[in-house]
């Protein structure tokens, strides 16, 4: 299955982000496989919409799943409404672990947003 | 002549100077002046106007619809979406109308011609007769809705003045888009600051904005109570006259307080606010 998740550094090892929309890489990687690619956020330098950005790549990379510590209202209608799953790292602190918990169904799935229900952006990011 | 009151910093006295320059001016001129309250996050200079409001509009931007049924799913709106305002997943278009400019590149570019564009209201404008006999005329921007820029955009258009008439605009504080817009198209910029390290930071940003824009400007500064020689240089060296300086004061803070003006307070500030409009106007 193919699945995003989003890391501070562009490698399979790296910490986990805890931000979505303003994470600064955005990983994509085959669980069966394990091949992996890393690619830079694009929304991380958007003055706004930033969740929106990085959930519309989330998509055009045909992943079923998305892993991260938190997702803003925009974010979560954007990967809602493309079909995308989304699952809370909880305590993982990197992506190797946040994958296998991933894989033994240990991860917490969202069926709303993270924060707040106003709708004026910059809610994934990490307080 | 269009003056406009900035700042940089907010709680400098934008408000208690525009609306005490505009009764000054009321006084000493045959047609008194067109007051445009451009804070349209929180506008508040009828507190100190009175204005009795006659006529009102509804401002809102077009945004994109889709006709989901005959759209291709081909992504090119959101693609030319320099606000992420719309997003294309698997098959279905999805738009966010808080971060829509409304600057039609979606409806342009859709090669389906699938998008038409509604309106989106954001927040209204009112105006009529305040004071003095100003006019008046304010824009208010609706809770919840982040974009102030459009209303005081249509507040500019839409606050006619009569021929010879001067307008004087009451600004937001800051030094982003909606004071741009407020101040773009001003023949003068009065900068208010108050004698501190604070005020003197957010002068040199405000004072930056007036230079990008080729804006001739002055200050006043607020509050005083004792030199501040940091400033008088600043203001010096960027060849900035300081056009009035208003004294710290009980019974100044206590007026404003009650929704007076400089003038009700101290009468003497009408000819010296009414100076501050024959020296920028020579």
């Amino acid at each position: 299955m193919k699945i995003i998740l989003t890391a501070v550094s562009p490698n399979i090892d790296a910490q986990t982000d805890p931000r979505f929309g303003r994470c600064a890489y955005l990983l994509v990687v085959d669980t069966e496989t394990m091949h992996w690619e890393a690619h830079a956020n694009p929304g991380l330098t958007a003055s706004g919409g930033a969740g929106i950005e990085a959930a519309q790549f989330a998509a055009n990379q045909h992943v079923k799943v998305a892993l991260s510590g938190d997702f803003g209202p925009h974010a979560y209608n954007a990967l809602q409404a493309g079909g995308i799953a989304m699952y809370r790292y909880g305590n993982c602190t990197t992506v190797p672990q946040a994958i296998e918990q991933f894989k033994n169904n240990q991860l917490e799935q969202i069926g709303v947003p993270s924060r707040g229900d106003c709708d004026d952006g910059h809610h994934g990011q990490s307080s | 002549m269009i003056i406009t009151i900035a700042s940089g910093k907010g709680g400098t006295g934008k408000t208690t100077i525009a609306t005490s320059l505009a009764l000054s001016l009321a006084a000493e001129l045959n047609t008194p002046p067109l007051f445009l309250d451009c804070d349209v996050e929180a506008p508040n200079a009828h507190l100190f106007l009175q204005p009795v409001f006659t006529q009102e509009k509804q401002v809102g931007i077009m945004i994109p619809e889709i006709d989901e049924e005959r759209c291709s799913y081909c992504g090119k709106c959101a693609e030319v979406c320099q606000y992420h305002a719309i997003a294309v997943l698997g098959k279905k278009t999805l738009v966010f109308p808080q971060l829509c400019h409304g600057c039609g590149s979606c409806t342009a570019q859709c090669p389906e011609h699938v998008i038409v564009e509604v309106q989106n209201s954001i927040g209204m404008l009112e105006s009529g007769i305040a004071r003095a006999g100003l006019s008046f005329a304010r824009g208010v921007l609706n809770v919840g809705e982040p974009m102030g820029v459009p209303i005081i955009r249509q507040l500019k258009k839409w606050a006619d003045s009569l021929p010879g008439q001067v307008v004087i605009r009451d600004s937001p504080p800051g030094t982003s888009c909606p004071v741009v817009e407020t101040v773009r198209g001003s023949d003068y910029i009065v900068l208010v600051t108050e004698p501190t390290p604070f005020g003197l930071h957010d002068l040199r940003l405000a004072a930056q904005l007036t230079e990008e824009l080729g804006i001739r400007a002055g200050v006043v500064i607020n509050r005083v109570n004792g030199p501040y020689p940091e400033l008088e240089m600043f203001c010096a060296e960027r060849n900035l006259s300081i056009l009035l300086r208003i004294p710290f004061e009980r019974t100044i803070a206590e007026g404003t307080a009650r929704g007076k003006s400089l003038l009700d307070i101290h009468p003497d500030f009408c000819q010296q606010l009414f100076s501050i409009f024959t020296n920028i106007a020579k």
